[in-house]
């Protein structure tokens, strides 16, 4: 039997790994993918959410559709204009790598 | 829909997602990344969220994974040549990760709603896209539209920013 707990626990492990990927990697194009797996395991949580809470007439919670449906649609606007900024960096240096960008670096 | 899909599926998306991280060619984790996002799109439709999941599909592996690939050719990025690894940061790294996901599942083990089963869906009146977008119309209306301005802003922000002079 599947229970909400199931989805919670593959969710948090999909979310996991996104950020463990964000932590170990140094490639900012596998850091951008590594987001998008995060971002994806927060609506995977939701529409779980979203069908086990059925409202009175037994059918899902759509507010947290359309939510995702929010989510996806930022998400598709960040990655254009996250991929916009990594080719003008690689234009400037030529690279990539986050260590090789650390101007702002204390 | 029966239990071992769920756990087909999950291994699918959760073994991809992992490829995603640990593959050393950009190339090999952004098709990682496909197959990672069809697997969760399928968790999607386990869910009787249909239309998530179609869009899960049409937006990520079509449109934004089409995106990454013609980054990385654009780039021409190889595989990484080995740099030095700093082993401090990556333990350092692995160990929060794994402590983040032991939180995760403390919390959702002390959680006594996760333990119960999904309830059965009632008949429904009408199908997924037309509820969600009734709702997308009505109470949504604002937050739809101020998305629209989002993504004119986003695509002038990128012709802006791929502009060869910037001024």
């Amino acid at each position: 039997m599947v229970t909400l707990g199931h989805y919670l626990i593959v969710s948090g492990l999909l979310f996991t790994i996104g950020f463990a990927g964000v932590l170990l990697r140094r490639n900012i194009i596998i850091i951008f993918m590594s987001l998008e797996l995060m971002l994806n395991a927060a609506n995977l949580s939701l529409v779980a959410f979203s069908r086990f809470r059925l409202d009175g007439a037994g059918m899902p919670n759509y507010n947290a559709q359309v939510f995702v449906f929010f989510i996806i649609t930022v998400a598709a606007a960040e990655v254009a204009v996250g991929l916009a900024i990594i080719v003008a960096l690689y234009r400037a240096r030529q690279t990539t790598h986050v260590e090789d960008v650390s101007s702002l670096k204390f | 829909m029966p239990a071992f899909l769920f756990w087909i599926f999950a291994l699918v998306m959760l073994g991809f997602g992992v490829a995603v991280v640990i593959n050393r060619n950009p190339i090999a984790s952004a098709l990682s990344l496909v197959v990672c996002f069809m697997g969760l799109s399928a968790l999607f439709m386990s869910l009787d969220a249909f239309f998530i999941g179609i869009i899960q599909v049409l937006v990520y592996a079509g449109a934004v994974m089409v995106l990454f690939l013609f980054i990385i050719m654009l780039l021409d990025l190889r595989a990484e040549t080995r740099r030095k690894i700093n082993v401090v940061a990556v333990v350092g790294g692995a160990a929060v990760a794994v402590a983040f996901f032991l939180q995760i599942y403390f919390v959702i083990g002390q959680l006594s709603v996760a333990k119960h089963p999904f309830p059965p869906l009632g008949a429904a009146k009408m199908d997924d896209v037309h509820n969600i977008g009734f709702l997308l119309f009505s109470n949504y209306n604002l937050p739809f539209q101020i998305i629209g301005v989002l993504v004119l802003v986003a695509t002038i922000g990128v012709i802006v920013l791929s502009k060869r002079e910037l001024r």
